[in-house]
Formats: structure tokens, sequence, C-alpha cells
């Protein structure tokens, strides 16, 4: 153990140690005063203060003008988590003049006084944390941040409408966007829907013309059928690699004519429509709606023939002559850019009703999600706009079942937000429509949002049903003569009572939202987190909504969670102006917390070398020694921690320092 | 200094209460134990965390010298396989806790008293009974008597550490 001979002289370690007690916080449950008496006790405490609220001005003036009264050189702060405050506090030392790095914080309220009830035992905990801390601050060493460029150029994943709006925002803002889309066209679940609640404008009329500004914006490189692969660097200095499936047409060539999908050999389509949700056939040579961007068909290979047998009469080449677009020897191809930012916008999936047997979706045809009832009504859609059921009829009765997939112990517990809005809208739509009688099932009317509530009141006006209750089952069994030939829905309906058995022509399921099916993926090659559920996490669910915890990431949409479009869009502005204040920053500082090698003690064995994960040591051949280099160095510390001679040191995380507190946490007094 | 704490922390002299350090990694654990924090669970109060970058920053070194400094478990949360912020971390802490298990058994230190949980940052419940469950067992324990019987008590530092 290092003797700490700081004791006296011009280089005494003197100590201030501040205690925060967070209103009741952590006053409620630590004994703060006794804290501050015992931190005063400990040697090299030449300051011990409480205060109500550290993290304000008064409290970091406090702290300020203590440095400079009582010449402190270390400061402890026991407080909330350092993860939310280890920077104010830094900031506040060096405004004092003093090395930020000077400070170790003591986490008191989430991990002392938010998890203990008995304040003589949390009491007890918070002393033995800030025993350590006193113990360990006074081995800091001053450390510099490192300053590096950042890249002005930000990648958007994503192209539903919070990730065009984003990248339209940042492209107005005069920084290169990529923007990544996997699908053929960008769109997203909004370019499915037909109006829009609450004010019922159209959802193309809104969207396409951002499409069509993104896809023809000189800032932003669109590149749809394409998907990040991997990602490497840091805030600022991303390397990331993109690629782009073959759509087995040259992007460039094609005018987006559509002459090959109609001189197609297929005359008729014959694969389920992905966008209309197989409710309508499409060609293997396809364009995915017709205001999609870009205006480039795809050609399906598992569909074919030419891919198939190889024997196709290729009309689909005949058609397009001259201009040559057709290639069917495309090759996937990768791009690699740098990039300062990231904008993860990847968006959701709608619950799959089959995981609910009672809802008797898949066995009764005429139960449709919303989603495909949303492509029913949509005049572009595989119906013209008409919402017939599956024989062609009109129904009479619609009934829609609210919470399918949400508010469920079965399946998800969450509320999807949006399915109470929508269900009203299409309620509204499917009236005007058809004229039928539309019956609402549902647990909880849901409508917070500007004009949400009157759009409900308005829904009660228009004569829509509205039955509280939970759906038990949707079946084809008759009881009654009236019944023969209907679904029958039977739910409780808790404010009359008893239980209903409500015969209707169609149903409709008002499907929840659920994280994307690859979000584990994409969160691991992007290096955030995920929330139990599988939403991306963000870094504080207030204060940094759309940040994440690695620095230059962030997220927007309901990637984060279940959120409307105006919700969606206002989060992609907000991501887009964390983007722009990074990048226009022009330089970032990084953590110091690097691994460097102590040269004079390094025996050359190499094993540090096959640990780190980012090739950032090497082996200087002339000095037989290994090198770190700073750059490449993530600052994990597992190098250090495997060093067999203890001859490696990680800033802020040297060995002394952790010894310290280790052995003054258990150091009883 | 394999000295022990007279009075437990938080009752009576009666009912022993284990000590416990716990390393956890930035990206992960301890981001867990914050949100088991903001989320208000409680879990008991046995275990002083040590915040570290990443669980492969825990030294072997680490462990030995809070059992030698009288902690009666110690407990190492990190990333889950796969999902380390660097990458692969927590492979090497799997690999030096196995090896580290057998040194400690050697020793005489129940296997109880050492844990390593993947805890990722939005498993603030494993967090609760993982603590918990630690603590139950090493309560059941009883406090660590490291014995040593052929080592001198001055040279036990320089064995340990």
């Amino acid at each position: 153990m290092p003797e700490i001979s700081l004791l006296s002289g011009p280089e005494a370690v003197r100590v201030g140690f501040y205690v925060c007690h967070c209103g009741t916080n952590i006053g409620g449950t630590v004994d703060v005063k006794a804290l501050a008496g015992y931190a005063a006790s400990l040697p090299r405490v030449a300051v011990s203060r409480d205060y109500k609220y550290m993290c304000s001005d008064p409290g970091q003036a406090l702290i300020e003008q203590d440095i400079a009264d009582h010449k402190l050189n270390r400061v402890v702060v026991a407080s909330c988590s350092p993860l939310l405050h280890e920077a104010t506090f830094r900031r506040a030392l060096g405004r004092a003049g003093l090395n930020p790095f000077f400070l170790q914080m003591v986490n008191i309220r989430e991990h002392v006084s938010w998890v203990h009830l008995d304040k003589k035992a949390a009491t007890e905990k918070a002393q033995d944390l800030v025993r350590a801390a006193v113990r360990r601050v006074a081995l800091h060493k001053p450390l510099q941040k490192r300053r590096v460029d950042i890249n002005p150029s930000v990648l958007v994943v994503g192209g539903g409408i919070a990730g065009i709006h984003a990248a339209l925002t940042l492209a107005d803002a005069g920084k290169q966007v990529y923007l990544v889309e996997r699908e053929p066209t960008i769109g997203g679940h909004m370019a499915m829907f037909d109006k829009t609640f609450p004010t019922l404008d159209c959802a193309a009329c809104i969207l396409t013309p951002k499409m069509t500004a993104v896809g023809s914006h000189p800032n932003i490189k669109l590149w749809t059928y394409s998907e990040v692969v991997k990602v490497d660097g840091y805030v600022g200095n991303y390397k990331v690699q993109v690629k782009h499936k073959p759509r087995y047409v040259i992007d460039d060539l094609c005018i987006g004519c559509q002459e090959c999908i109609a001189a197609c050999v297929y005359k008729e389509g014959k694969t389920p429509d992905e966008f209309n949700l197989g409710l309508s056939k499409r060609k293997p040579v396809y364009l995915p709606f017709p205001q999609a961007v870009p205006q480039k068909v795809v050609i399906d290979r598992d569909t074919c023939i030419e891919f198939k047998s190889g024997k196709c009469k290729k009309t689909c080449i005949e058609a397009c002559g001259d201009r040559l677009a057709i290639d069917f020897k495309q090759k996937e191809t990768f791009d690699e850019i740098e990039i300062g930012a990231i904008i993860l916008t990847t968006g959701f999936k709608t619950f799959a009703p089959e995981r609910n047997p009672y809802s008797g979706y898949g066995r009764y045809p005429n139960v449709y999600t919303s989603l495909e009832v949303e492509r029913l009504i949509n005049a572009s859609g595989p119906t013209g706009g008409e919402v017939i059921l599956r024989d062609g009829k009109k129904p009479a009765s619609v009934g829609i079942i609210h919470c399918v997939g949400s508010r469920d112990a079965n399946t998800n517990r969450w509320c999807s937000k949006v399915c109470c809005m929508y269900s009203l809208k299409l309620a509204h739509l499917i009236k005007e429509h058809t004229g039928a009688e539309v019956f609402n099932f549902y647990i909880d009317m849901r409508t917070p949002g500007k004009g949400y509530e009157e759009f409900y009141d308005r829904l009660l006006d228009e004569g829509v049903h509205f039955v509280r209750g939970r759906v038990a089952e949707v079946s084809d069994w008759a009881v009654h003569p009236s019944e023969e030939g209907k679904l029958v829905i039977r739910a409780e309906d808790t404010l009359a009572g008893f239980v209903r058995r409500i015969p209707v022509d169609m149903v409709v399921l008002s499907v929840g939202l659920e994280p994307q099916a690859d979000a584990q993926d994409v969160r691991r090659l992007f290096n955030i987190s995920c929330a139990s559920e599988g939403w991306f996490l963000e870094r504080h669910p207030k204060l940094a909504p759309v940040s994440t915890f690695t620095e230059g990431i962030y997220i927007a949409g309901a990637c984060q969670g279940p959120k409307d479009i105006p919700d969606s869009v206002a989060q992609a502005g907000a991501a887009a102006a964390e983007a722009l204040a990074l990048i226009d920053a022009k330089s970032v500082e990084l953590e110091p917390y690097t691994a460097s090698i102590l040269e004079e003690e390094c025996s050359g064995c190499k094993s540090c070398i096959s640990l780190c994960p980012y090739q950032a040591i090497a082996f200087v051949e002339e000095k037989k020694r290994a090198y770190i280099n700073e750059v490449l160095c993530k600052g994990c510390g597992t190098c250090v921690a495997g060093c067999p001679s203890g001859s490696i040191k990680q800033n802020f995380f040297e060995d002394e320092e952790i010894f310290e507190e280790i052995e003054g946490v258990l150091a009883y007094a | 200094m394999l000295s022990r704490r007279p009075s437990a922390p938080g009752t009576s002299q009666s009912k022993f209460e284990p000590r416990i350090v716990a390393f956890f990694c930035n990206w992960c654990t301890y981001l867990a134990a914050d949100l088991a924090g903001t989320s208000r669970m409680k879990y008991a109060p046995n275990v002083r965390v040590v915040r570290l970058m990443c669980s492969g920053r825990v030294d072997p070194q680490f462990v030995l010298d809070a059992f030698a400094h009288g902690a009666d478990g110690v407990f190492i949360g990190g990333c889950h396989p796969g999902d380390c912020h660097y990458q692969e971390g927590n492979y090497k802490t799997l690999k030096r806790y196995h090896l580290l298990k057998r040194v400690l058994k050697e020793m005489g230190i129940e296997e109880d008293r050492f844990r390593l949980e993947w805890i990722s940052a939005a498993e603030a419940d494993r967090v609760r009974t993982a603590i918990n469950q630690m603590v139950e067992k090493v309560r059941d324990l009883g406090p660590l008597n490291l014995e040593l019987k052929d080592v001198e008590k001055a040279d036990a530092e320089e064995v340990l550490v």
C-alpha cells in the first residue's frame, strides 16, 4: 500500500466534504448531519458541510468559496449517482481553479437512501462509502480531458417519420446526412396510414412531400434497402459500414417508369404484398407503393423466375430497353462512412395477435388488425379505399377491440399509447366509409393530447358505441338466430355490470406497439442499452430523453417507446438539435480514463495485447515493451487487471485508488 | 488487518450482518443499481459498491484485498455476455472468476462468498434479488474466519495481496 505522505507541508491534502440532503430524498433516510460530523472526524478533511441541494447554484458556490477560503485541494460530494452530477461538480472545481479530477462522488441516494428503510443501517453504509471516498480522493491525480475534432456528418438509421424529420432538420442546417433504411422505400408505418388523428389530415399529404424532400436534398445521402453492419469509433468520430442489398436494379439508371412491372411475365401478382400486409398481391418486380422514395423498382429474387430457373424470357429487360437499369448479376455492396453523430429512429413493430388466441385472428377471415384496416381505408390501398369483408361485402357492424397486446399480463404490460386514439380514428373512418354500426371495446379511454379528448367527444356525438370492458373472446358460435353467420364478441360491460354478446360482421384488433424484432441486435451494434421491455434506453427519462449512455448516439421516435406522430417528430427534432449541438462545437472532450504502460516495469510478456478488443496495444520491438495508443484506448481497464507485473495503469482507476476504496469501505471505525 | 468490526452494521450485536464488497461496471450493473434506486426498490444494506468502468477491470487482487480486509463476500456485476460496453471485457472477467474461485476454495473461502452476476442496465430487480440472496447466504455462512495457520499474521497481507 502506498504511504500517503501528503499529510503536512505545502502539498498537504485538504479535503472538503459536502453532503446533500436532496430535499428529503437523502435527508429522510440518511442522518445527514451525523454524516457531516463523521466526515469532519476523518483525517485530512478540512471542511465538512451539509446542504439542502448541493447541485444548485448556491451549493456549487459553497464548494467554490471553500476551495478559496480553506485552500482545499480535494473535494468529496455525497449526493446522487455520479452519472447524474459528477460533471456538474467537476465544473465547479474547474471554476475554482482546481483540477476537476480531484473530485470523488459518493452515491448515497440511488445506492443508499432510496433503497434502504433502516435509517441506522443506511447511515452506517453512507459512512463507509464516505470514508472510502475520502481515502481514495487523496490519491487522485490531476488529469486532462483529451480534445478531439468532430466529424460534422450525421448518420440517421431508419427512414420513418422520425428519421425523415431528423435528417431534414440536419440537412437544412447544412450538415451532410446519411439516411439508411432497410426497406426499399422510406416512409415507415406512417406511409401505410390513411388519415392521422385527431385532425384527420391525410397521412400521405403531409408525409410524401417530406419523403420527396429527403430524396432530393443535396445534403442527404439516402440509402434504402441498406443496413448498418458495423460500427466503430467514438463520439465525433464514428466509422460505420453500410451494406447495400442488391435490388437487381441500378439505382442511377432506373427512372421509375414501371414499364418493367407491366411487362413482367407474370400477368398478375402472385406474392403477398408486404406494404399492403398481404391484402393484395405483387409481382416479383415491384415498387412498394406509388409514392415510394426513391422511385426505383426492386426485384425479389425469391419469386423471380429468372433467379429460380434462369430461363425467364426477361421481358422486364426488354421493356427497360436502352435504359439498361436491370442487372440480374448485382451483388451486395458496402460503403464505409465517417460521421460524428448517429440518430437511431428504427421504430416499432405491431403486436402479432395470433399470440392471443381469444382474438380469433387467423381463424376467422373477417378479423383484421388495425394496420390492415388502415390499408383497407387508404385510397391507394388494396381495395381502393373500400372497407369490405373478404367476400367483398360491406360490413353492417364492426367491433373494434382495444388493448390487444397491451396492458395484458400475458403479453405486454405497457400501454401502447396510440391505440385508443387510432381506434377512435378508425371508428370514425369506418362509419364514414360504410355507415356501419361501430362498437369500441375498451379498458380505459386514454386520450391525453392536444385535441384528443375533443375528438373522443366528437365520436360520442357521432353515435359510435363504447363498451367498457375486456373482451373475453371472438367466436362464430351462434346461440341466437341473430348471431348466425356473424362474429360474436363476448365482453364484460363493466359499466352495466353484465356480460354482453355483440354479433358483428367485422372485428378490428387494435394491436399494440412492440420493439422491433431485432432491437437487441441493433442495440448491440450501436453499443446502447435497452429497457427491460426491449425499447431503447434513454440517458435520463426526463432530462435526456433522446440521448443514450453512449456519447454521440441519440434515439428518437417509437424505438424508445410507444409514440404517436407528433411525439415522434418532436423527439426527432430534439435528437437533431442534440446532434447539431455536438457537431457544431467542432471538438469534444473525452474522458481521460485511458490506460498506459509503465515502461520501466513492463516485462514485454505481451499478455495484454490479446486482451484489448480495440487493438490499442502494440509491442515495440526495439524497446521490448508494450505501448498503448491513447487514441484507440477506450478505458475499460481489462488490460490493467490482466497485466502480471502490474505495469499498466488506468487513469482515475489506478490500482492504488481502488485498493484505497476497498480498504476504505472495510476499515471500521 | 484481519480484525473484524465488533458490531455489525444496522442491527443488534446478536445477529451477524455480513459486509459485502461489490464491483459494478459503469454501463450495466451500476446503472441497474441506480435504477433500483430510482424505482425505490428495497434491499439489504450490506453491500458497498465500488464503481469500475468495466467488470474486466476487476483485478483478482481486488477480490483478495477485499477478503483480506474483512469482507465476508465479494460480488462482481457486469454486462450480459455479448453486451459488454467494451465488447468482451466481461468474458475476461468470467475466465478470471473461475480461476479465482479455485484459488479461494484452496484458501478455505466458501463458494457462496464470491459471486458473479450479469445484470443489464434494465434489470434493477435482479440487483435487488441477487444482493438479497447473497446477503442471506453469507449470513448463513457466518463471518469469514481466514485461518492462516502456517503463515505469520504479519505476512498475511503480502501473501494475500
